[in-house]
């Protein structure tokens, strides 16, 4: 499809509007309607819109393969990492309290929306590994194109 | 008849519709395309039923990135679905067997929206719908957070009970959720990723 110029022009202008909201919808999880993993597929969409209509090699340029192979274990890492400091700091694990001793509430605000950040990553980035992986030519096909 | 009911009887309908003509198509490009808008109209459903959160997912994964990666196998094998026997008898009977089972499961099922059913009188959900969040302020324009007693789940949390539920009541379980998604991404990589090395 990069031959197509309404696609070209349309999607270099829709992208950014697409990664704004899958941002706005994590970072709003614990507010409105949405979250890590909804945000994390909007986020991947874009990726994956832009793989579909730049090409596959240009889609690596901007998101080398061993970056999102790492940002899927950091999600994980950040998720887990915020259980495991409520458990170092004297609560049970996962236990937001420890995050802002003072205010209860605002510690668990925060500490879903450390979680959700984690689950955005690990979702998008395995949405996008998933595209790369599959649509990936086999041996054969790509000595003839 | 009530506005909700009619509507979700003509969503329903269309949702049947659809996932007959998915069955039927020959061409699986057009059978992708009608599973996507299957999706979309589920989607719908989970809106008409003030669900916005399951309608998000589902028009977000099911919809968008499903119908991606589809495409993405069919590039690999083909749009065109080979000729099979018209009825597989063994398997349109354990599928009628199984949608029986579910519609009798659904005569036990409480009431669309009913307060006393055991799901919505749990003090669990009680105590999550009515939390005092304590993000807008009261009648003086008090801001405060208020000390919150020791074995309190429920009072301090977010405005979007959902998220509460998933990360926070049940955040053991999510944690494990994104792990699963985590070995899924890494199964993908291990074992469809062609190296440079690979024969």
């Amino acid at each position: 499809m990069k031959d197509q110029m309404i696609l070209r022009v349309g999607m270099k202008m829709m992208i950014p509007f697409i990664l704004v909201y899958g941002l706005y919808v994590i970072f709003h999880g614990d507010l409105s309607p949405g979250g890590g993993f909804q945000g994390g597929v909007v986020i991947a969409a874009a990726f994956i819109l832009y793989a579909m209509i730049y090409g596959r090699d240009e889609m690596h340029k901007v998101l080398p393969r061993g970056l999102s192979d790492a940002l899927v274990a950091i999600g994980v890492l950040i998720f887990a990492g915020t259980g495991t400091y409520g458990l170092l700091a004297g609560y049970r694990f996962l236990d937001y309290t420890p995050l802002k001793p003072s205010e209860p509430g605002g510690a668990e605000a925060w500490g879903m929306s450390l979680v959700e950040y984690g689950v955005g990553f690990t979702v998008s980035m395995v949405m996008v590994t998933a595209y790369n992986e599959i649509t990936e030519p086999a041996p054969d096909e790509r000595k003839t194109s | 008849m009530p506005d909700f009911l009619l509507i979700n009887l003509i969503l329903l309908l269309m949702v049947t519709l659809t996932g007959i003509a998915a069955v039927r198509a020959r061409n699986l490009l057009g059978a992708t395309m009608l599973m996507s808008i299957y999706s979309f109209l589920m989607a719908l459903v989970w809106t008409n039923m003030d669900s916005i959160d399951v309608a998000f997912t589902e028009a977000a994964v099911g919809a968008g990135v499903s119908t991606v990666l589809l495409i993405g196998a069919l590039v690999h094998v083909g749009s065109e679905e080979k000729p099979t026997k018209s009825i597989h008898w063994p398997a349109m009977i354990a599928t009628v067997a199984t949608a029986a089972a579910l519609l009798y499961g659904t005569v036990d099922m409480p009431r669309f929206g009913d307060a006393h059913s055991p799901a919505n009188a749990n003090p669990v959900s009680v105590g999550y719908i009515q939390q005092d969040v304590d993000k807008v302020p009261d009648a003086s324009g008090h801001h405060a957070q208020r000390p919150r007693p020791h074995g309190d789940y429920f009072h301090g949390h977010v405005p979007n009970f959902v998220t509460a539920v998933i990360v926070s009541y049940r955040a053991y379980d999510t944690m494990y959720e994104t792990t699963v998604i985590f070995l899924a991404g890494m199964s993908m990589i291990l074992f469809l990723r062609r190296r440079k090395d690979a024969p």
